[in-house]
């Protein structure tokens, strides 16, 4: 189907510790900035804690602790929220960039140099004209959260 | 703009929600309306039938029963479904028979019936998938139904098992009989003798075992033609008139012109938008708290109002009578009655109970698991039950009512009982626990393994259990929806499963608190009270009992769990404000919980938090305040679990129940105070208290390890009682004498040492278990001090453990 090609080549990017990553957009339900945040006392370190979208309660998980990346300093972060089968779910990134287009040639697989944990959550590189674009396995790196 | 998805409550159709509201469904509507109808009806046909089983005279039924094979036979010729059409015309044949009183039902007759119900479903569903009627191949039971409709007996119908056979009581209504319907006077009379050799049942409705009699072969055709054409008219004046012989017809038979159908959908999201309305509606009270003109504050107190009556009334069209879901347990009952063998009858009480749909979807499996298990395991076989004197058929209560904002069910049966030795063994063969833990368990927690993962006490594995839905799935599914589920068994007299469950899920009365900054919402059915205690009074009021702090509330001990502290944040409070206790109600366990500040009342929309959070036991899920935050609403006993104030409730009943047992008469024992370390304090019961003595420290000598001194001829060993205890020793160790408290026991003194002696005293024993150390018996307040209450003898008893080495054993003799 062509919409499915048109998504599949489409990336909503964001920054994370320095890291230019990007997610398929038909995975995003909506991008947000900062929203207050409820704390969630005893729960695991990536929930950074609940947030109100428009009456629904939605967790916020810090792709920071996530991904094993070091604490975010002074600038708050934004919410990528993504859609899962358990319902949205807002991912805190520090910031936002644009929707890109890729190659589908462009691609490759996540480089071995990458540290292992953080290998394991790359499905793999696009190389866009300026930079690198690592695409998050949402399935590893968020759904799956649960389990573990 | 995103759809909203993750809605509050499951939305599970009505039988055919999916297909009357997907627009993409091939069935005509009126199709539609024809199945949903045809699906309720049959519901109720199942339990008319066995209803009808047990008291074969009652005619409101068996009317009810009539009319509706009648009217799906009718419906289904005007839709032109041909096959349903003929299995439901034989069936309405043999029903006129029954009805006009041709011949009377029997268990042959019963299993047609509802295999008939079975066939006509079965057919429904086809249609309902693929507008067509199936392959379904059903001249047999066509052919079954006509022969029994024609008189004959038919012998192989499909899954009679009937041999057990209850004694043939000749009853006296087998006279020809006269029932007049009320009012309308329409005189409808049998004109055929009822056969003299019809089982009769017992009296309750029930599925019995009775025997398969022989109904009349010959009875005149004529009569049944002749009654043909009123029958409508007997079936409405008999409905409408229904019961004077016999308790109340089956439930769901009066339709009226002043009910509508509507889809369970649309009552959902209506539902959900009141949720919405409260949230709004709790903003727009909190904006008002800041306003001064009084129109807007008397706007909003309207709106206020009426969002409350919408509510109620929104959740009032929710709430369904239990009745509903337990309509199909006489079938169920009476199936796997006959298939194991037994004989089992079952009542129900309060049939009328209302609960939210959202729960009463929730518990029809778990309901539906009791009951079989209880037939299937609690019940005995009928030899059995005769063999150990009770009569031959069980019986099986199921009873349900409200009490205070929770909805109670129970399931008895007066079978065998659980037997607690065949648990243990079971649990130890499972490898679920070992011997000696199972040996520190008491007899109730036993019992209650059955919930435990991978339980099943069984014997054997009959097709009926082992279904996949064991009762942890059962536990599980009923904690799922807040609720509890208890037993409580006597062996050789039955068990009884108890059920607590909240009223709806929705909307519910809360306590908001705050704590660390944060604030919480605390259910309002787990509130006890609130207590505010001064800083004056938190300082002589707040005990701390080996680092366990407790309150002194009414001349109780109340465990405290400081909630900053169970969250790990810090307290935003002052040092010197005032403290704040909410006490809680968990299990039947109450803990104080001490929070910053207590905000305020409110009913919060309860929302189900994410998968990442929903593991957290101390959350039972989350609200939107009104500022538009979230909040988490806790859970009472996932905090108590924690914060283990529950598992001290069973230490605390036993030790109850054994003072209760060694001292139900004498209600005051005098106590000896004594002062360990600094600021501890304890008492020892004055009767194994042998002698007070005070040495002066240069008398104590060495034997082996141990302090001893020469008191009356022999050698007396010393015991620390901080040391013992684990309490820092008095900070003055340069004490001109040391006092003892001299013990008889084990054919020997020993020397309690204490750092001070303090008082006599005769109290009430009002034990409370705090401390989890052996040596403590467990604490009181004394003087309006805690007191530990120390059990010298265990602690004199393990001192002499190492005090005499086996070898020296016979210094005992020294003791005499």
């Amino acid at each position: 189907m062509a919409v499915n090609e048109l998504t599949e080549r489409q990336y909503c990017t964001f920054y994370l510790d320095g890291h230019f990553l990007g997610i398929g957009v038909k995975e995003v339900q909506e991008v947000l900035k900062y929203q207050y945040m409820t704390e969630v006392p005893l729960a695991d370190a990536e929930v950074a804690g609940l947030i109100n979208l428009r009456g629904q309660i939605v967790t916020a998980l810090d792709l920071r602790k996530v991904m094993g990346l070091g604490a975010r300093k002074e600038k708050l972060p934004m919410n990528i929220v993504v859609r899962s089968d358990d319902g949205p779910l807002s991912l805190l990134v520090d910031e936002i960039g644009d929707v890109v287009e890729v190659e589908k040639d462009s691609f490759e697989d996540p480089p071995e140099t990458l540290e292992v944990s953080f290998r394991h959550l790359i499905k793999g590189v696009y190389k866009l004209q300026e930079k690198l674009m690592l695409v998050l396995d949402l399935d590893r790196a968020v759904f799956s959260l649960v389990e573990a | 703009m995103p759809k909203k998805s993750g809605a509050t409550v499951t939305i599970r159709g009505f039988y055919m929600t999916s297909t009357t509201g997907d627009s993409g469904g091939q069935i005509p509507e009126e199709v539609a309306e024809f199945l949903v109808e045809s699906y309720e009806n049959l519901d109720r046909l199942d339990q008319d039938l066995v209803t009808l089983e047990s008291d074969p005279q009652n005619h409101p039924t068996l009317s009810s029963i009539f009319r509706t094979i009648h009217t799906i036979k009718g419906t289904c010729g005007f839709l032109g479904f041909e096959k349903l059409e003929k299995v439901a015309h034989v069936g309405e044949n043999l029903l006129s028979k029954l009805r006009d009183g041709v011949f009377v039902v029997n268990p042959s007759i019963t299993t047609a019936l509802l295999a008939t119900v079975d066939a006509v479903r079965e057919i429904l569903s086809e249609i309902e998938s693929t507008n067509e009627e199936g392959n379904g191949d059903y001249s047999a039971l066509i052919a079954t139904l006509s022969r029994l409709a024609a008189g004959e007996e038919v012998v192989d119908t499909p899954q009679v098992v009937v041999e057990e056979v209850a004694p043939v009581e000749p009853e006296a209504s087998t006279e020809p009989e006269t029932i007049q319907t009320g009012a309308s006077a329409f005189v409808f009379q049998r004109k055929a003798p009822i056969p003299q050799s019809t089982a009769v049942v017992s009296e309750s409705e029930t599925p019995t075992v009775v025997e398969a009699s022989t109904p009349p072969a010959e009875e005149s055709v004529e009569v049944a033609e002749a009654t043909q054409t009123p029958r409508e008219e007997v079936g409405a004046v008999a409905e409408a008139k229904g019961d004077h012989d016999k308790e109340k017809a089956p439930s769901g038979s009066s339709v009226s012109d002043a009910n509508i159908r509507v889809d369970v959908g649309l009552l959902d999201k209506l539902m959900n938008l009141v949720g919405e309305l409260v949230l709004a509606r709790n903003q727009i009270l909190q904006y008002t708290t800041s306003q001064t003109d009084s129109s807007f504050v008397a706007a909003s107190q309207r709106l206020n109002l009426i969002t409350s009556e919408l509510q109620e009334g929104v959740m009032k069209t929710r709430m369904q009578p239990i009745g509903n879901v337990w309509s199909k347990f006489p079938r169920v009952v009476r199936d796997l009655a006959l298939s194991v063998g037994k004989q089992v009858a079952i009542e129900f009480e309060g049939r009328e109970t209302e609960l939210d749909r959202t729960i009463i979807e929730s518990i029809k499996d778990p309901l539906t698991h009791l009951v079989r298990n209880s037939v299937d395991h609690g019940i005995e076989p009928p030899e059995v039950r005769e063999k150990i004197g009770k009569a031959r058929e069980g019986r099986l209560v199921l009873r349900a009512y409200h009490e205070g904002g929770h909805v109670n069910i129970e399931i008895s049966d007066d079978g065998s009982g659980i037997n607690p030795d065949k648990i243990r063994a079971n649990a130890i063969k499972k490898g679920l626990f070992r011997a000696d833990q199972l040996d520190k368990m008491s007899e109730r927690e036993i019992v209650n393994l059955i919930f435990a993962p991978g339980f099943s006490t069984a014997e054997k594995i009959t097709n009926v259990s082992g279904r996949g839905v064991g009762m942890d799935v059962v536990k599980t599914n009923i904690e799922k929806i807040g609720g509890t589920i208890d037993i409580s068994t006597n062996l050789g007299e039955g068990t009884t499963f108890k059920i607590k469950i909240p009223l709806t899920l929705a909307i519910i009365p809360a306590l908001v608190v705050a704590a660390g900054g944060q604030r919480y919402a605390i259910p309002q059915v787990s509130l006890v009270e609130l207590v505010r205690l001064e800083k004056d009074q938190a300082a002589t009021d707040i005990d701390s009992v080996y680092g366990a702090p407790v309150c002194r509330l009414r001349g109780n001990l109340l465990p405290l769990v400081y909630l900053c502290d169970l969250m790990g944040t810090s307290t935003a409070k002052v040092d010197d404000d005032a403290v704040n206790i909410v006490v809680l109600q968990a299990d039947e366990r109450q803990f104080g919980l001490v929070v910053d500040s207590v905000v305020d009342t409110e009913e919060i929309v309860v929302k189900p938090l994410g998968k990442q959070v929903k593991n957290v036991d101390v959350y039972a899920g989350a609200t939107i305040m009104g500022d538009g935050k979230v909040a988490l609403i806790l859970d009472v006993m996932g905090i108590a679990q924690r914060s283990s104030v529950i598992s001290e409730v069973r230490d605390r009943k036993l030790k109850e129940l054994s003072t209760n047992n060694d001292s139900e008469n004498v209600e005051r024992q005098t106590l000896l105070l004594l002062g360990v370390g600094d600021n501890y304090r304890v008492a020892v019961p004055l009767a194994s208290v042998d002698r007070l003595e005070e040495f002066s420290p240069d008398v104590l000598e060495w034997a082996g390890d141990n302090q001893v001194v020469q008191y009356r001829d022999s050698i007396m060993p010393l015991i620390w009682l901080s040391s013992t205890l684990g309490v820092p020793a008095a900070s003055d160790p340069d004490a001109a004498s040391i006092q003892v408290v001299v013990h008889s026991g084990h054919g020997r003194r020993v020397g309690v040492v204490v750092d001070r002696i303090l008082d006599i005293v005769s109290v009430a024993m009002n034990l409370e278990k705090v401390s989890i150390k052996s040596q403590i018996m467990g604490s009181t307040v004394v003087n309006n001090r805690v007191t530990d209450i120390v059990n010298i003898d265990e602690i004199v008893q393990d001192a002499l453990v190492s005090f005499i080495d086996a070898t020296e054993y016979a210094l005992s003799s020294y003791g005499g």
